[in-house]
């Protein structure tokens, strides 16, 4: 799934929760990032659609919003899959070889990083240093941490989500 | 009720992914089922740094110190220890050197040489609990600015004791209090910086997860002093345990009236409020994380302005960083000729490290600045993992360099880490080995900063990128002469002609390879080898017709076919089909196989 592909069709009570958050912030453009942060929170993505409700909801352009998203990696376009795999390819874990690990998963899901599976089971993402080099390589399936992952070791993984 | 016995269990994030919230659970369930709940308590700490060897367990008061421990070792450490007072032994760390089990964390070489300043509640206090944060001296040096010090003097004491600031440039923490608290203006900030950007570095997460108090503390503080009434903590998203102990602490403080209105009856306003970040690394840098807080793209100004003069929401702003904000309390209540006798003539104190990589001991160390790189990787450390020959550590993350052997007894401090060649940045620290192939290391970094630029100027949008291309043609054998040439001279424009911080430090990795590993870069361009054997379009997989003996192991195994052979005959390897994917290698059993 990419970024084009995502079509939503925002329903009137999605419409009024987006214009309800924008609210909550005093409708204040000086907000956007709080306001974008909480309503990834409750839909789970920012689609096109939900970006131009909150550009009116807190009067700028619908460009500084798509701006914002872009720039910013925490906010996503795309829906997260149900079981969203992070991969952390920070130093310690690059050199620990993370990148093999990167690769075995991509195989496996037949998906790039930034992508969801066509279920919408598993889509890849890769963090910056989750803080426990200790155990690097690390990955982590929805909250949950992998530590010390080797490629061999991703099928298993995966199997426990099926 | 006093507890004769306290269980000290790591709750930072390394240990929680080994599960250490389970042990937790267990410790207090097996407590109550023996009966000993009244007598001693389980309590869930900061970092206690040592993550190679996490989840901890401390036993206070005999300062028994558990490794390694799961969630099934709950019942003995009760029924043994607690109950009897008979130290388990296999749950005790082991001497490398002799196997001997060490009871003490301070026998251990990894915690010998180490001073914690700013990490001197982690892994002690509760950071849930602002009375065990006051129990410790918190807050007193709060009293004691209001009350002996005031503002000027307070400042005064920062600069003798020679604080700089711990994010990377070292700029003296006391000058840039002091111009934030010149500018006259109706209203004026203070920020935090904890959108720690490096990959591989873990400090501020660490301090904000394991002693909050004392960065909001230091930011009361820092308020006064420069006159503002408004702090914010602009912290990562992605620090969901940091964010949630910071709020419950800031909760604490507000209800103790320690955040508030007229706190400690000084007539002094002051509240904080959290900003989060979206994962830019740019936002680290003190212009683009103030837009960021305004709710635009991260992107950096031409200072001046510092902020200083026009900050946030164009007010005069104080942005430091969580390290050096840890700091701010103990120097006050110990005074600055404490401080500055620890560490070298112009670094004054000690800096956090997040030593990880291939070294034994990763994890999260404090040393006092002018402790040597050699005593840090060999001593702290505990050395190159698997006994494999020490190559290069790299500090200051993407904006850092690689150092070698040649560099390893110079002592850390700001200065002498930049004449070799690197920066302390916010302390990443990074040991390489043999296997590691520095061509790569420079494109991991390049690639990082690559994705990272915020794109508005042009040296750092097009010139990283081009740096980035010319790095991975080289690592696919196709570099020429002429590329190296290119790579130093494009590298030394970015880095002269880029907006921000940023661009002006990211050719680093790549300059100080080239500078330190000469002959690796030409391998890869006029041999078309990679010496390490990391680079895999350099590399080609053949057999050893002496220890093939026709298994046909590899056969099965290669995903596209590219073995050839029946049984018991020698089998070959089509290089043009291969994909050095590795598999064959992994498979046979009589070491028939090799990479060149």
């Amino acid at each position: 799934m990419t970024q084009d592909q995502v079509k939503v069709e925002l329903k009137e009570s999605d419409v009024q929760k987006i214009k309800t958050i924008c609210a909550e912030f005093d409708n204040n453009g000086g907000e956007l990032i709080n306001v974008l942060h909480k309503t990834q929170n409750t839909f789970g993505y920012l689609p096109a659609e939900v970006q131009e409700v909150v550009a009116q909801g807190l009067n700028v352009s619908v460009a500084k919003v798509y701006g914002v998203v872009t720039f910013y990696s925490y906010f996503t376009m795309i829906p997260k899959g149900e079981h969203p795999i992070s991969l952390c390819t920070g130093t310690a874990c690059y050199v620990r070889g993370a990148d093999k690990v990167l690769d075995e998963l991509k195989k496996v899901l037949e998906i790039e990083v930034g992508e969801t599976t066509a279920d919408g089971k598993f889509s890849i993402n890769c963090l910056r240093c989750v803080g426990a080099c200790g155990l690097a390589p690390v990955v982590m399936v929805g909250d949950k941490t992998y530590g010390r992952v080797a490629p061999e070791m991703i099928k298993g993984i995966l199997e426990e989500y099926q | 009720m006093a507890y004769k016995m306290h269980l000290l269990v790591c709750g930072g994030t390394g240990c929680q992914a080994s599960e250490s919230a389970a042990l937790v659970e267990n410790l207090k369930k097996e407590l109550e089922e023996q009966q000993l709940d009244s007598f001693a308590q389980v309590v869930m700490t900061g970092c206690f740094g040592f993550c190679e060897k996490g989840p901890i367990v401390k036993i206070i008061p005999d300062n028994t110190f558990y490794t390694q421990v799961s969630p099934e070792n709950a019942g003995v450490i009760v029924s043994e220890h607690v109950a009897k007072g008979r130290r388990v032994d296999y749950l005790l760390y082991k001497n490398p050197e002799d196997n001997t089990p060490i009871a003490e964390s301070k026998n251990m070489n990894f915690y010998k040489k180490q001073i914690r300043i700013a990490l001197r509640n982690c892994g002690i206090i509760n950071p849930e609990n602002i009375e065990e944060y006051i129990a410790r001296d918190g807050y007193l040096a709060l009293g004691k600015v209001f009350q002996e010090l005031g503002a000027e003097n307070t400042i005064q004491v920062l600069k003798d004791a020679g604080l700089r600031g711990r994010g990377g440039a070292g700029f003296p923490t006391a000058i840039k209090w002091e111009l934030t608290r010149k500018n006259e203006a109706d209203q004026k900030y203070v920020v935090c910086n904890a959108d720690e950007g490096d990959p591989g570095a873990f400090m501020d997460r660490s301090i904000l997860e394991g002693d909050p108090h004392a960065v909001i503390e230091a930011m009361a503080i820092n308020g006064y002093c420069v006159g503002a009434t408004k702090g914010l903590i602009y912290i990562r998203a992605e620090y969901p345990l940091a964010i949630q102990r910071l709020k419950i602490a800031l909760n604490q403080a507000r209800n103790y009236g320690l955040l508030g209105n007229d706190i400690l009856g000084s007539g002094f306003d002051f509240d904080i409020e959290l900003r989060y970040g979206a994962g830019a690394f740019v936002c680290g840098e003190e212009t683009a994380l103030i837009h960021s807080m305004e709710g635009f793209r991260g992107e950096p100004t031409l200072k001046p302005p510092y902020p200083a003069q026009s900050g946030y929401l164009n007010k005069p702003t104080n942005v430091n960083n969580v390290e050096t904000l840890a700091n701010v309390p103990v120097i006050i209540n110990k005074g600055p000729e404490w401080f500055n006798q620890i560490g070298t003539e112009k670094s004054k104190g000690t800096k956090v490290f997040a030593l990880a990589g291939k070294v034994n001991n990763v994890g999260l160390i404090e040393v006092p600045m002018g402790i040597t790189l050699r005593e840090v990787i060999f001593e702290i450390g505990g050395g190159i993992k698997n006994n494999k020959k020490f190559k290069a550590v790299q500090t200051g993350g993407p904006s850092g360099g690689c150092l070698t052997e040649k560099d390893l007894d110079i002592s850390i401090d700001y200065e002498n880490l930049i004449a070799a060649g690197s920066m302390m940045g916010s302390g990443g620290m990074i040991v390489m080995d043999e296997d590691d192939c520095m061509v790569d290391v420079a494109k991991y970094f390049l690639d990082f900063t690559v994705e990272e630029s915020c794109g508005k100027c042009a040296p750092c949008r097009i010139g990283n990128k081009r740096l980035y291309e010319l790095l991975d043609k080289i690592t696919k054998g196709k570099g020429t002469k002429q590329d190296l040439e290119i790579l130093q001279n494009l590298g030394g424009v970015i880095k002269d002609t880029s907006l921000c911080g940023l661009g002006q430090s990211s050719p680093n990795p790549v300059l100080s390879t080239m500078r330190n590993f000469e002959d690796e870069y030409h391998a890869h361009v006029h041999d078309h080898k990679c010496p390490s054997g990391v680079c895999k379009s350099l590399m080609t997989y053949e057999i050893i017709p002496d220890n093939c003996v026709g298994c046909t192991a590899c056969v099965r195994v290669c995903p596209v076919g590219a073995i050839t052979g029946n049984k018991k005959e020698v089998h070959l390897i089509s290089a043009e089909l291969c994909i050095k994917c590795g598999a064959c290698m992994e498979r046979c059993k009589f070491d028939a196989i090799t990479v060149n």
